[in-house]
Parts: structure tokens; C-alpha cells; sequence
């Protein structure tokens, strides 16, 4: 499952998309929009805009990445677009494997390099009614 | 030749749509594309040197040059997670 949602993501449904017996290990990160900006600012919400077809492609190849480094896994990630609410999932990332060691390092790398590439851009809004996209740190 | 244009985030903004249709010359190149927008958008200049290109799905330089029918993507830094 890697898939750019309009709609709520359903967590749960993104960590059974991984859930193959052999892989004992299942680690899940969801990221929520926060009520305060990393400058302080309070925010009302976030917009959220995707190119759908290249952030799918660059998903594809976090997850080969992945793979290549640590071995057999799976790797589910969904990441909403729209307008979304304080406390709202914004991305999911689960990653199962046979063991902890490397579904915990592979969910980790998975959520930077998706933050780093992925094609997904974000508004905030803030409660003073302005609003201004946002770009992630290097 | 036509190229087909998709701009995001703060660009479709500054640019004031998501696609658009240009007519280019033969053998024009992305850079050309850009300076095109640039000339219609001065606030655009800024952002140059931030702003991936893809066309037709693959990230490209600005000398890469163009065929009628591509599609470029116009991204700024990535805002995701």
C-alpha cells in the first residue's frame, strides 16, 4: 500500500497492509499536524498538496532503498492531501520485518527520505487567519 | 512544439494555475521554459535555484532539451510528513 489518500487514513488498515506471518516485527509511524509551528506560530491546520504519480514512484523506490539495506520487509505509507485539521494523520508509515532491529531503523529512514523527496508540499494556517507554505529542513 | 506545464505549492500560486499549455521552438530547453514563466512572473527568480523539474515523471537539469507532448512538473522543496 503506497498511496497518496484524500480522505482520513485509516491507520490500522495501513499496518494490516503489512502483515505477512514471516515478519515478526511491525513498526508504525503516524504523523499528526501539530498545533504549534516550529517557529511558535499557532496553526489552525495544514493544506497538504501532492503530485500523485511522482510521490507514488518516489515511494516506490524509499521502499527498494529500504529493502536493499535491510533485507526482506514490507513497507506500507500513506500520506493524506487536502485540507486537514490540528490532530489529523497526516502520514502513516508501517514497516514489518522479521525482527525489531530493522523495522525500527527502516520505519526511521523511510519517514526522512519521504520528507526529503516525496513530492508533497504543505500550507500551514495559522489562527491569525494568514497562511504560508512551509518547507522541510535539510 | 507543445509542452504541457504543471506547477505546485507557492509556483502554481505565483503563477496563478496548475497547468498550462505552452508553444515552444524546436530544440527549446526546460531552462527555456522557466525563463518563459519568469519574464510573466518576476517573483519567480527567487525560487529558481530550488525548484526540482521533472519531465515526464523523471527529474531533469535545465539543459535537457524538449520534444512536442512532454509533460514538466515544476516543484519546490518538499513540505511532506
Amino acid at each position: 500500500m503506497l498511496a497518496i489518500a484524500r480522505e482520513p487514513i485509516d491507520v490500522a488498515a495501513v499496518e494490516a497492509a503489512v502483515g505477512a506471518p514471516e515478519f515478526g516485527a511491525v513498526v508504525t509511524f503516524v504523523g499528526r499536524v501539530r498545533q504549534r509551528a516550529d517557529d511558535g506560530q499557532s496553526v489552525d491546520g495544514l493544506t497538504y498538496e501532492a503530485h500523485e504519480p511522482l510521490a507514488v514512484e518516489t515511494f516506490e523506490r524509499i521502499v527498494r532503498e529500504q529493502r536493499e539495506q535491510h533485507g526482506a520487509l514490507e513497507i506500507a505509507i500513506v500520506h493524506r492531501e487536502g485540507v486537514l485539521d490540528v490532530g489529523e494523520v497526516a502520514v502513516v508509515v508501517s514497516v514489518a520485518a522479521p525482527h525489531r532491529r530493522e523495522a525500527f531503523a527502516a520505519c526511521a529512514a523511510t519517514i526522512e527520505a519521504l520528507k526529503q523527496q516525496a513530492p508533497i508540499w504543505k500550507k500551514e494556517r495559522y489562527a491569525d487567519g494568514s497562511a504560508r507554505w512551509r518547507e522541510n529542513s535539510r | 512544439m507543445n509542452v504541457r506545464v504543471f506547477a505546485f505549492a507557492r509556483l502554481r500560486e505565483l503563477l496563478g494555475e496548475r497547468h498550462r499549455e505552452l508553444r515552444l521552438d524546436d530544440g527549446a530547453r526546460v531552462a527555456d521554459v522557466w525563463e518563459r514563466l519568469e519574464r510573466e512572473v518576476p517573483e519567480l527568480a527567487s525560487l529558481r535555484a530550488s525548484t526540482r523539474v521533472a519531465r515526464n515523471g523523471r527529474i531533469v537539469a535545465g539543459d535537457e532539451t524538449l520534444r512536442d507532448g512532454d509533460e514538466l512538473a515544476f516543484m519546490p522543496p518538499s513540505g511532506g510528513g
